[in-house]
């Protein structure tokens, strides 16, 4: 009697099943809320959808990519800048210049990764650093725009965004609340779109060979991963995105300057928390991890630099005590997965009759 | 004239930022640590000769002698409780922390001594100044040129011909053997961080006495002194002064140009020594 051994590759769970109809839900519970939330939520939730999508690219290039850049705020601020640049010099609407800050982002990326690609750990670290120090003096120098005092988006472009004038229509509001509902539906659509495209990548070849890299550099190599093009691909697409996300929160903000735009702290130091906290190299992680953040910022915010410090010991006392962050404490406890990635293969014995 | 002034001048700021950067370059060769929080630790160290000066009366140098073992005592404490648990094959964690302790070290001081530019007062010493023939140079930029020299080779000495050097060394080449020969790593490693402090309290020293600190100004001492790191080449200690020099050079040609370029002159040589020679001029130790 001949045997032969099936092979299935499976990453989905029940808990996955469930918790991809609950994605599901919320998006759509999302979009329909501005329609009864009051402002100050929308912009609440501004704040947490921009700072998750930031967190969850840092999370891509670090968690997955074991690229830890220290130089994410080079994207934010260029990508802002770029954005102001399409509306002050050539007239744009702010919601298409917002494409431009991808673009920007995009640019700087690849002088950055060639400088820092020939760096390793943590000197890669320090190296993203200080470009993005240099791109914020190069902008600080551009007078046009400000200088290193900075300027404001002109009342005349921020008046008529495309689609502010319907949604103040569809709920009733004022321009400005409903300028801040076009940008809450923006992070939005940017926070679905970077969780959903990180999770396809992670769940795809090209996302196993990553991963394989950030665990043993020469066993992945040895079987054939391209690292240097993986690491390039990863990074340029975490850029591109970054820099998107820091157009769109200064087009909010609709006042830039190369300081706030380029801080290492808002853009960098922040996000790095939020994913250590939450658990790095999970996709779940930045999403606990920015509702942390949020619930202590709005708790204490009030205390200034005692709330920082806190903050500061929180991350290292993750580090210490639960280095996986506390998704990493949820998960090694309940075993749960929500965007599984991990690989099980399911072995059946089919049995032939008649040889 | 005036640019062999400024290259003088250029020349005796990098020996500031090499004190900066031996701390660095010392942990780092030894225990693959990088420390994030360097920069926050010497305007720390600033603001604690500072608090000495105050209590006590005395000039800013006996001051930073006083405040030495303090600071010692910290830097061995915090590798023993802190930075000896996430040391391992993942650089990841260190770094983690070591940020954590940046930002928490900056808002902590920030609460503590306000956000007010302080100095360290030297008195007639500060204005002084020797006529070299060519050019005249400060007494305080020559003394800190001076005393990064000096650091430097008694680091040298300390490696080479001490057996506490000895132990960095086996330590920094391999922990495991090391430690079959009776050498405990974790102690190693805590010596190694208490004696960076110490250096660090030298640096913060000149620091304080050339230029107003604050709360704010430690992630760009950092940077200043992983460039100077980096460019001399890993674990070359003399490769760090040239580096430091280097970068001290380029930030004052370029603050004659242009006085806003000063910082962005610094960064640019950096980078172009980088694109030549990614692992530094003088790369010693194999990473």
């Amino acid at each position: 009697m001949e045997r032969s051994l099936q092979i299935t590759v499976t990453t989905r769970t029940r808990a996955s099943t469930i918790a991809g109809f609950a994605a599901l839900g919320l998006i759509a519970l999302g979009l329909v809320l501005p329609a009864f939330a009051s402002r100050s939520l929308i912009q609440d939730l501004f704040f947490i959808l921009t700072m998750l999508t930031l967190a969850q690219l840092w999370n891509l290039i670090a968690g997955y990519g074991g690229m830890v850049s220290v130089g994410q705020q080079a994207f934010v601020g260029i990508g802002a800048y770029a954005m102001f640049a399409g509306v002050i010099l050539w007239g744009w609407d702010p919601v298409p210049a917002i494409l431009l800050g991808g673009v920007a982002a995009f640019l700087l990326a690849i002088p950055m990764a060639f400088f820092a690609f020939r760096l390793q750990g943590a000197y890669f670290a320090i190296g993203t650093w200080v470009i993005a120090e240099v791109t914020r003096l190069i902008i600080a120098q551009w007078k046009t725009l400000g200088g290193g005092t900075g300027t404001s988006l002109p009342r005349e472009a921020t008046s008529d965004i495309i689609g502010v004038a319907t949604i103040a229509n569809l709920f009733d509001l004022r321009d400005a609340a409903a300028r801040d509902v076009l940008a809450y539906w923006l992070a939005l659509a940017l926070a679905v779109g970077t969780m959903a495209a990180i999770y396809a990548l992670l769940r795809s070849r090209n996302g196993l060979a990553l991963t394989a890299l950030r665990d043993n550099d020469n066993a992945a190599r040895s079987i054939g991963v391209d690292a240097g093009r993986l690491k390039w691909l990863v990074f340029l697409a975490a850029a591109t995105m970054t820099g998107i996300v820091g157009a769109l929160i200064y087009m909010q903000t609709a006042r830039i300057s190369p300081d706030a735009a380029f801080s290492v702290t808002s853009w960098t130091a922040y996000v790095i928390f939020i994913v250590v906290i939450g658990g790095i190299g999970r996709l779940e992680g930045p999403i606990v991890g920015v509702l942390v953040f949020w619930g202590l910022q709005t708790a204490f915010a009030d205390y200034g630099s005692w709330y920082l410090l806190a903050l500061g010991l929180l991350a290292i006392a993750v580090m210490l005590f639960a280095p996986r962050g506390l998704w990493g404490l949820i998960a090694d406890r309940t075993g749960l997965a929500l965007f599984p990635v991990q690989r099980r293969l399911t072995v059946t014995t089919k049995g032939a009759e008649n040889a | 004239m005036i640019w062999l002034d400024t290259i003088v001048q250029g020349l005796l700021l990098g020996g500031l930022y090499a004190l900066f950067a031996a701390g660095l370059s010392l942990v780092f060769g030894i225990m693959r640590l990088v420390n994030l929080a360097h920069g926050d630790m010497i305007i720390l160290a600033a603001f604690i000769v500072l608090v000495v000066v105050e209590a006590t009366g005395l000039n800013p140098f006996l001051s930073a002698l006083i405040a030495a073992p303090a600071l010692f005592a910290f830097g061995w404490a915090l590798q023993w409780f802190v930075f000896n648990r996430v040391l391992g094959k993942d650089i990841l964690p260190p770094l983690l922390v070591t940020f954590g302790l940046s930002i928490a070290l900056q808002n902590g001081m920030l609460e503590v001594f306000s956000a007010d530019s302080q100095r360290l007062r030297a008195g007639a010493l500060e204005s002084a100044s020797v006529d070299l023939g060519v050019v005249t140079v400060g007494i305080m930029p020559l003394l800190t040129f001076a005393s990064a020299v000096v650091v430097i080779f008694a680091l040298n000495q300390i490696f080479y011909r001490t057996a506490l050097g000895r132990a960095f060394r086996a330590t920094s080449d391999d922990p495991v053997t090391a430690s079959l020969m009776g050498i405990n790593p974790r102690s190693v490693f805590a010596m190694a961080t208490g004696l960076a402090m110490v250096i660090v309290t030298i640096a913060a020293l000149y620091l304080g006495m050339r230029s107003n600190f604050d709360p704010s100004i430690g992630p760009a001492r950092l940077i200043f002194a992983f460039e100077a790191v980096i460019i001399g080449g890993l674990g070359s200690l003399w490769g760090t002064l040239i580096g430091g020099a280097i970068i001290g050079v380029a930030q004052t040609v370029g603050a004659q140009i242009n006085p806003e370029w000063q910082i962005l002159a610094g960064h640019l040589a950096f980078l172009a020594v980088l694109l030549v020679r990614p692992r530094g001029l003088f790369p010693r130790a194999v990473d």
